[in-house]
């Protein structure tokens, strides 16, 4: 079961990144959360597999989708230059990955150094669980990623809200409290002489 | 089971976070000539925070939330530090702000959260509430950089920051998913018992390391990776650059404590970061001396300057002695010091529609205001390092510490470097007193302005001559706290 999720999930994540047609890529990815979703709930952890679903499928992707179809991004453009900065990419990449594997593929990140967790007893939620450490233990950390959702919310209100500068919107309080004095300027001239 | 954690030592925090979500309530209600209102109160939240901390802290540390915030002397005094230079920099802000339409409720909301990042990392005791600290004063700080929107320069710096500040997260976070592999926690105090008892998988431990040190070098702003600073301060309103520059240093000198000298502080860890922060201190030395001594641009040629203290800041860490600790501390205080009344001075010479970051602008300004003249020369003879300002005991008691270690060529080639930075501080120095006006303008400031940028400048001099009680401050916090 494990093996065929692993195999959809990895071809999924592929063609996240292979596909042309930007929509068949965001499709591409809704697939590999479904699948990855799959294997959480194997592991036991169904909630974090709900949430998935429910947040990345149900949410996120939705949005993602609508913004791929409504914008028109041209692909062109965006490979400008992809073949002259690939060399010096790949070698860098490359290095990076090597040195990487040599730590990885050490004897510290086998099967052996993860056991298989204890299996929990029968009417245990991993749900409460979650909930209850979210909410006690882990409570400060909890609400600082609220302060930053905060955070988020009013940099991207000061960053995007403008008022239009020319709108033809007018204030009726505005209109009703306006006084004599501020639409008409009352001007003393002295009286011209008639040649 | 009890779940109730004392709250008292996170007063400071909750005073600040409760008072900024009321200014950001507030001042829906306030019209655009009442401004000074929100500024008023933020100024106030600011202070409030600074006295809080003063009375909530002791000098042994204090454990809450679950062993998450930690109330130390180290944490108290940088916390006080962060928010008088926070209050510093809206004084100076505020005539510039106001020229230019920033002069908003979201500048001073996001002054505040920032603030709030920043004290939260000083005082975290765990990874989680390290990183999103971290992120809550990067978050701030992009949104101010791009505040101005209509700014191409700002918009682009804003844009680069935050590409690179995401990768710096993203670096430093895999390299907690290492140590975390490695030892099975993320809370700093464990972290240092589990590496100093000795690890199986010390390579791995060894491999996080690799990764945290360059998060942190992007953050600190290290030569190799340094590439923003530049473009960032040049970029960035002046006002929001002075914010950047200085007291998130504070901040970011805590985490460098918290993660190498308390997580890592175990003997063989040490021989391993610090072969890493002396090629970043090195380099940054380096490039940034030489650099800057090419810039034209004032603020250009600050960011190269800041590269440069920031190797002086990693010589003292890595020492790795409490000496050591204590000499990057107090290197720390002195920089926000200069950086502040730099930046102060920018301010204070821009105005509606000019900004004063050519070094062709402070030609004559002896003749035009011989007052600020002075200070900007005394702040520019301390940022080089010239006795009897502060700037000389602050690098001294650096290459005391390297020296102390045996380290004596880092310490000639620091010597060196610093050498070669002289110039381009005393070049500024020549401008202003030996060149002619281009400028004409009178040289105006509100009183406040006036009387903060003369204590600032002056302390340059008093603290020069009178470096003691701070230095045995910042030895007494490190040794409470490591």
């Amino acid at each position: 079961m494990f093996w065929f999720f692993a195999a959809i999930l990895v071809f999924a994540a592929l063609r996240v990144i292979t596909a042309r047609n930007p929509v068949h890529a965001a499709l591409f990815l809704v697939l590999a959360f479904c699948t990855s979703a799959g294997i959480w709930i194997q592991l036991e952890a169904e909630f974090l597999g709900i949430a998935l679903i429910l947040v990345y499928v149900g949410a996120v992707m939705v949005l993602f989708l609508f913004v791929v179809m409504m914008l028109d991004i041209n692909l062109e453009r965006l490979r400008e230059g992809f073949w002259s900065y690939l060399p010096i990419g790949a070698v860098v990449a490359l290095l990076l990955a090597a040195e990487m594997a040599l730590v990885l593929a050490g004897p510290y990140f086998g099967l052996d150094e993860a056991p298989r967790p204890a299996s929990s007893p029968a009417g245990y939620s991993n749900t409460k669980e979650l909930g209850r450490l979210l909410y006690t233990d882990y409570v400060y950390p909890f609400e600082l990623a609220a302060v930053i959702l905060l955070v988020a919310i009013v940099a991207a209100i000061a960053l995007t809200l403008r008022r239009r500068k020319h709108g033809k919107y007018i204030d009726p309080a505005a209109q009703i409290n306006v006084r004599r004095e501020d639409r008409v300027r009352i001007v003393t001239m002295p009286s011209e002489k008639q040649d | 089971m009890q779940y109730i954690t004392p709250l008292w030592p996170a007063y400071p925090e909750l005073f600040l976070l409760v008072m900024a979500c009321l200014i950001l309530i507030v001042d829906l209600f306030i019209s655009d000539d009442n401004r000074v209102f929100t500024y008023g109160l933020t100024q106030f939240t600011l202070a409030g925070c600074a006295i809080l901390t003063f009375f909530t802290g002791n000098a042994e540390p204090v454990y809450t939330f679950s062993g998450m915030f930690v109330d130390d002397l180290m944490a108290d005094a940088l916390k006080l530090l962060t928010c008088l230079a926070v209050i510093t920099i809206l004084v100076y802000a505020r005539a510039y702000t106001a020229a230019r339409g920033m002069f908003r409720g979201e500048f001073f909301t996001l002054a505040l959260f920032a603030t709030l990042g920043m004290m939260v990392m000083i005082s975290a005791n765990h990874l989680l509430t390290l990183y999103l600290g971290l992120e809550l004063l990067s978050l701030s700080l992009y949104a101010m950089v791009a505040l101005q929107r209509d700014s191409v320069q700002a918009t682009e710096a804003a844009m680069k920051y935050f590409v690179l500040g995401a990768l710096a997260s993203g670096m430093l976070l895999y390299g907690m998913s290492m140590l975390y592999g490695a030892t099975g926690t993320l809370e700093i105090t464990e972290l240092a018992q589990s590496s100093a008892e000795g690890v199986r998988a010390q390579a791995v431990l060894v491999f996080g390391l690799v990764f945290i040190v360059a998060g942190l070098g992007f953050k600190l702003g290290a030569v190799p990776f340094h590439m923003w600073v530049p473009d960032v301060y040049q970029g960035a309103p002046t006002a929001v650059t002075l914010f950047i520059g200085s007291a998130p240093k504070f901040a970011a000198f805590a985490i460098v404590m918290r993660l190498l000298a308390q997580a890592m502080g175990a003997d063989a860890l040490v021989e391993e970061w610090r072969q890493m922060l002396l090629i970043m201190a090195v380099l940054s030395l380096a490039i940034g001396n030489l650099a800057a001594i090419m810039q034209t641009n004032l603020k250009r040629m600050l960011a190269y300057s800041t590269i440069s203290h920031m190797g002086f800041l990693l010589l003292g860490v890595l020492s790795g002695t409490i000496d050591g600790y204590g000499a990057g501390m107090f290197y720390v205080v002195v920089y926000v010091l200069m950086t502040l009344g730099a930046f102060g001075i920018i301010l204070l010479l821009s105005r509606d529609g000019f900004e004063a970051e050519n070094l062709d602008d402070y030609k004559g300004l002896n003749q035009r205001s011989p007052w600020y003249a002075f200070l900007m020369l005394l702040l520019m003879f301390s940022m080089a390092g010239i006795p009897p300002t502060v700037g000389f005991y602050a690098k001294l008691s650096v290459l005391q510490a390297v020296v102390q270690i045996g380290w004596w060529w880092v310490a000639v080639i620091a010597v060196v470097f610093s050498l070669i930075g002289a110039f381009y501080y005393l070049r500024i120095v020549k401008l202003m007193y030996f060149d002619a006006p281009l400028d004409h303008a009178p040289v105006t400031a509100s009183g406040d302005v006036r009387a903060l940028l003369t204590v600032n400048g002056l302390a340059m001099l008093v603290l020069g001559i009178a470096p003691q009680p701070l230095m045995v401050l910042c030895i007494e916090a490190v040794r409470a706290s490591i």
